[in-house]
């Protein structure tokens, strides 16, 4: 058997959607003293079970809404799951929404420190590999602009390309490649590619596109409102996967 | 009928392929080769949120961090002015008590004040990125005690003007005291930013609070001033004990004493448990309700 680098060992997901929204402590006294404290509790996951080898590339599709980001988030640590336990057995970058730790109103080239900072690296590490990440990220004419005047697409290269800097032991790539535009996409997914190819850096790939997931990854999970409907394949899930508006 | 039918179409339909695995056996074998402390990068992380903090708060301002020396010593010229004339206390080198007393309480309440909103504040990280979340509220109290470091020279050029000259016991003092009002605002900030994730409610009061603690505090009046009962109020405050001490040490020459630094180590050691203990109680839960 391969070595297993990220277990999801029965992961069930429960979220409590508050029948009404108590944002003050007297309504919340009040209706903790009432005995009106009601909750409607939501499964996003429910009891999702599998093992990710080292050196797989894995597929995650299903409609929206099914928690295939929940799940991510759960595997990258920013979520504790309700039930089971996640293990992971190396360091992983996330490709979860991108930018998310920039603060706009700082330069890229402090944003790139401060990020690379928020996912781990070193000063040190970040020294050296300052150049390389501007010129992948093609924007070394605008290090010293606030990132407030970036472009859409421009936050999203800096922040694919301090995210991609090292060299992970899992990448996380949740519909990250969506922003930017067709060239950029393209060097994206040769990034990850190289990551994988040369590295043995094991994938987790969320995508709506099921040709992408078809051509990049080899195995899928399909998960079908918290419900693991069928895992195996890629060719063979995404194949099942795309009967489904013809049921 | 039809339901169950396509149930158990579905579970037949799980496995394609796919060799079921031990998932728990899996777990074992994975946790087990993990390693490693996460001090060092917690602690560069911190640092760089607090570079962070400065570069934002003098960007495009000519003088920069002069402006956290300025500060203090502009407030307190104001104050001295409106405060000599208005109400004539009878306070040997006013300036300097003045100056030695809000330094130390506006580091605790814009310590506090800041990391109560961190959390929330944060959201955006803490939703995506895996963080000890502890980081936040911590960053907000070590950016503060910076900028106190910061007055502590503008206070030490108005004792330098009025030729004050600080005790002996400032030696071993001073660190102590600057400790004990950092654990102190540490742990409740702790308890503030916990509690405002779930209540917003401490948001708008905490305001209030900060303006009755400010006069409950004898920061710009001498304790002699307050009325029987108050007096024995103000000795439940902590603030007023780490002021106290502050100024004994500082400007009275006076040595504080054994019970007066157990009262002050006392307060902060407990106020810090509280609060780490409702933190580590609550972080899990942040991210539903940010």
């Amino acid at each position: 058997m391969n070595e297993p680098i990220v277990v999801v060992n029965h992961v069930s997901m429960m979220f409590n959607i508050a029948s009404e929204q108590l944002n003050s402590l007297k309504e919340y006294f009040l209706a903790l003293i009432k005995g009106k404290l009601h909750f409607k509790a939501f499964m996003a996951l429910n009891d999702i079970d599998f093992v990710v080898s080292r050196g797989d590339r894995y597929g995650i599709v299903g409609t929206n809404g099914s928690g295939k980001s929940t799940l991510l988030k759960i595997v990258a640590g920013v979520l504790e799951p309700t039930k089971g336990r996640v293990a992971i057995g190396g360091t992983i970058a996330p490709l979860i929404e991108l930018g998310a730790g920039f603060d706009m109103e700082l330069t890229a080239r402090e944003n790139i420190y401060l990020n690379g900072a928020l996912l781990g690296y070193s000063k040190q590490f970040i020294d050296e590999r300052f150049e390389d990440i501007v010129d992948f990220a093609e924007v070394r004419d605008f290090l010293d602009m606030p990132m407030k005047n970036y472009s859409s697409g421009m936050v999203a290269r800096v922040a694919f390309s301090v995210a991609t800097a090292t060299i992970p032991d899992i990448l996380v790539v949740d519909e990250a490649l969506s922003v930017g535009d067709f060239l950029f996409q393209e060097k994206c997914e040769k990034r990850i590619n190289e990551l994988v190819d040369g590295h043995g850096t094991t994938l987790l790939f969320v995508s709506h596109s099921i040709d992408q997931v078809e051509r990049v990854c080899d195995k899928a999970v399909w998960i079908e409102k918290g419900h693991m409907r069928m895992i195996g394949d890629s060719k063979d899930v995404c194949e099942a996967y795309r009967h489904l508006g013809e049921e | 009928m039809c339901a169950m039918a396509e149930e158990t179409q579905q579970t037949e339909a799980i496995f394609a392929n796919y060799e079921p695995v031990d998932t728990g056996d899996a777990y074992q074998k994975v946790t087990a080769a993990k390693s490693g402390s996460q001090w060092k990068h917690d602690w560069f992380v911190l640092r760089s949120l607090v570079s962070k903090d400065f570069k934002l708060k003098y960007r495009r301002s000519v003088l920069g961090v002069l402006w956290s020396l300025l500060n203090p010593l502009l407030m307190m010229v104001v104050m001295a002015a409106v405060f000599s004339y208005m109400f004539r206390f009878q306070i040997e080198h006013f300036p300097v008590y003045l100056i030695l007393g809000t330094i130390m309480f506006d580091f605790m309440s814009r310590g506090t004040t800041g990391a109560m909103s961190s959390i929330i504040e944060s959201q955006a990280l803490i939703k995506k990125v895996r963080i000890e979340k502890i980081i936040f509220p911590l960053e907000k109290v070590v950016f503060e005690l910076v900028n106190f470091g910061l007055a502590l020279v503008a206070a030490a050029v108005v004792m330098v003007y009025f030729q004050v000259v600080p005790s002996v016991h400032a030696l071993w003092g001073l660190p102590f005291i600057i400790v004990m009002v950092t654990l102190f605002s540490t742990g409740l900030s702790l308890l503030i930013s916990a509690l405002s994730v779930f209540f917003r409610d401490v948001m708008h009061l905490w305001g209030v609070l900060m303006t009755a603690w400010t006069y409950a505090t004898p920061l710009f009046y001498p304790y002699e001033m307050l009325a029987g009962w108050m007096q024995l109020i103000v000795q439940f405050n902590p603030m007023y004990h780490y002021i106290n001490f502050f100024r004994s040490i500082m400007m009275w020459n006076t040595n504080p004493g054994i019970l007066e630094c157990l009262i002050c180590a006392g307060m902060a050691i407990v106020t810090f448990l509280i609060g780490l203990l409702v933190f580590r109680k609550t972080e899990s839960k942040f991210i539903l309700y940010i």
